[in-house]
């Protein structure tokens, strides 16, 4: 009951609305299960069951065979070239992609809270990459990019060595590029709406004590901010596991080394059906995936317990 | 000094914050919007004008035939040299296949925007009107299941649609899309907020469940409703993962997101045009109703409760 209202009480702290209706809470127990039930049914068959059957066959010899297993498929995936480079390609695009789709839509963000004339135009502008679809734009992006595009020869042109920009190295600085222009937009919009729950005193009280802006930013806005900072993190690690679109459209089924992705490996492995190494892999990246995010919330916990109370 | 100077060095400093802002966001908003300004104004050259342009890109990667004049390097322009819809003639009478692969989205987007939100908006219900024990271990692992990439979610919808016999149809994409938690995730947290005083309020007019999520919860979740509708059509609009798995062996009914990235080097003029057509729906609905998806987005942050 009282996290029903959790959302209502931090706007209202009136405390009137937090009366307990036991009663009819007894009641709501059974009679609001009906519309629950398509929703149960088809996720129970469609993810979960299936999910466990996935980590059934993750402990299996083969699904003719039946025969356990232990660990043995884990160990030869960990074992295996492909899998633990587009692991390891994954996990590096998280590392750069996921502080920069943080800080960048953090700043800009900041930006925009002055009041600057134009202010809905930029804002619209920065935003609307979220709802366009990358497949649309992978043209310009490959005219832009290509080893005879756009930038070749203004490299060229000043006396700088053309770079293989799909073919090397760059071309993780290529994605993360596309990468952040795909999902700045969604995560400013994260940040404009907590700097706009600040309340408007306290800005106004530093303000008068002469506080300058970067001081109010790290005081004062960044206590309220550090929910939003977290949640944007979260949902920025989720995306920069789901790069492979990108990637795909970008440069196809066999990318350079470098831009060798999870999906890749899955898509691939997926082409032979080997249920063994599907399933091991999908239980592992759920995994790491729990790891990750069970850290951050320890993490925000820690940080944020002394704000929010 | 006096204070008709401080505030004087006031309104400097507030100008030049101002100046370095607008300067930052304008830069960066211009290259965001480039890409879609790019191709919506290339989508309007002629055939020639674009094989001209682009033949440096994209010739080595498919068709040697072309005959046509090729630029010696490649020449990024916004305005076309001549404005032409000879493109959009081709791609909306000559070649029905672009066509077709956009009637594909289409199908795959909207029963799964409808179906996902008619389900959702029962579950919701039930979650925001009652959360006991169970309720909400189920609703954890609702939001667990979000969380997770298509990497872990794609393995356990393939075996169900392969033992289902739905491989390689369109349901294999319908069907798992229309189940997907995110539109609980968002209702649940929107019918949360809707005051219990209402229920009993309903109660005592002798409402029964279905009225009160009917009349009351319905009605009062419409903007999230609205917010949502309009994100998954973005994100389903936008699919690539699922049909490559879930279709692999029929190509035919990949929707245009898929199948934009496979046009050969031939028919790179008809690409724009394409491109063109299958980006103006979303961003319609983006301009007409920013503000309703602004608010979607930022009701998603609730996770932490």
């Amino acid at each position: 009951m009282q996290e029903i209202y959790r959302n209502v009480k931090r706007r209202d702290k009136t405390g009137e609305k937090r009366i307990k209706h036991v009663s009819f809470e007894k009641r709501d127990k059974t009679s609001t299960v009906p519309f629950m039930i398509p929703s149960i049914a088809g996720f129970l068959l469609f993810f979960l069951i299936p999910f466990f059957i996935v980590l059934y066959y993750s402990f299996i010899d083969n699904p003719v065979n039946k025969e356990f297993v232990a660990f043995d498929n884990y160990v030869s995936l960990l074992n295996n070239h492909a899998f633990m480079l587009s692991l390891k390609n994954t996990l590096i695009f998280s590392v750069i992609a996921v502080p920069l789709a943080v800080l960048i839509p953090l700043m800009l963000a900041l930006f925009l809270e002055n009041n600057i004339p134009g202010k809905s135009i930029f804002r619209t502008a920065l935003i609307s990459p979220l709802v366009v679809p990358v497949a649309s734009v992978i043209l310009i992006w490959q005219v832009v990019f290509h080893y005879n595009g756009v930038i070749n020869v203004f490299l060229e042109s000043i006396g700088i060595e053309a770079v293989d920009w799909f073919k090397s190295d760059f071309s993780r600085l290529v994605v993360v590029l596309l990468f952040l222009w795909k999902n700045t937009g969604y995560n400013m919009v994260l940040f404009m709406a907590a700097l706009a729950n600040i309340p408007v005193d306290v800005k106004e009280a530093s303000l008068l004590d002469g506080v300058g802006p970067v001081r109010m930013f790290f005081r004062i806005k960044l206590n309220y901010l550090s929910s939003s900072i977290f949640f944007v993190t979260i949902l920025s690690l989720i995306n920069s596991f789901k790069v492979f679109r990108e990637v795909y459209l970008l440069t196809g089924d066999y990318p350079y080394e470098g831009l060798y992705m999870l999906q890749h490996y899955i898509n691939n492995t997926f082409r032979t059906l080997d249920y063994q190494k599907l399933s091991a892999a999908a239980v592992i990246i759920c995994i790491i995936m729990t790891v990750i995010i069970a850290g951050l919330f320890v993490m925000d916990d820690k940080l944020g317990s002394s704000v929010d109370e | 000094m006096n204070k008709a100077g401080i505030r004087n060095k006031d309104k400097i400093k507030r100008i030049i914050s101002v100046a370095i802002s607008m300067i930052i966001l304008g830069y960066t908003a211009l290259m965001f919007i480039m890409p879609v300004v790019l191709t919506v104004s290339n989508s309007f050259m002629t055939k020639s004008e674009i094989t001209a342009n682009y033949g440096k890109v994209f010739s080595d990667s498919g068709t040697s035939a072309v005959s046509s004049y090729i630029a010696d390097k490649v020449n990024l322009k916004i305005i076309p040299d001549k404005v032409s819809f000879g493109q959009y003639v081709t791609v909306l009478i000559k070649s029905p296949q672009y066509l077709l692969k956009f009637w594909n989205s289409v199908i795959y987007v909207v029963p799964i925007v409808i179906f996902q939100i008619a389900i959702s908006l029962g579950a919701s219900y039930s979650f925001a009107r009652y959360r006991g024990p169970f309720r909400n271990t189920l609703f954890f692992v609702y939001i667990a299941l979000m969380l997770m990439p298509y990497q872990v979610t794609l393995v356990p919808n393939y075996l169900v649609a392969d033992w289902m016999n739905i491989l390689n149809t369109r349901w294999s994409i319908i069907l798992p899309g229309i189940f997907s938690p995110f539109a609980v995730f968002i209702l649940t947290k929107t019918m949360q907020r809707i005051p219990s005083s209402i229920v009993e309020a309903a109660k005592i007019d002798g409402a029964n469940e279905w009225q009160i999520f009917s009349k009351v919860f319905v009605p009062m979740s419409r903007n999230a409703i609205y917010s949502v509708a309009l994100l998954l059509f973005i994100d389903y609009w936008n699919m690539v993962e699922q049909p490559l798995i879930m279709l692999q062996n029929n190509e035919d009914m990949h929707p245009l997101s898929v199948f934009l990235s496979k046009i050969n080097a031939g028919e790179i003029g008809l690409a724009f045009a394409v491109a063109t057509i299958y980006m103006v729906l979303p961003l319609l609905l983006f301009l007409y109703s920013e503000d309703r998806i602004l608010e979607g987005i930022a009701s998603s942050s609730a996770i932490k409760g």
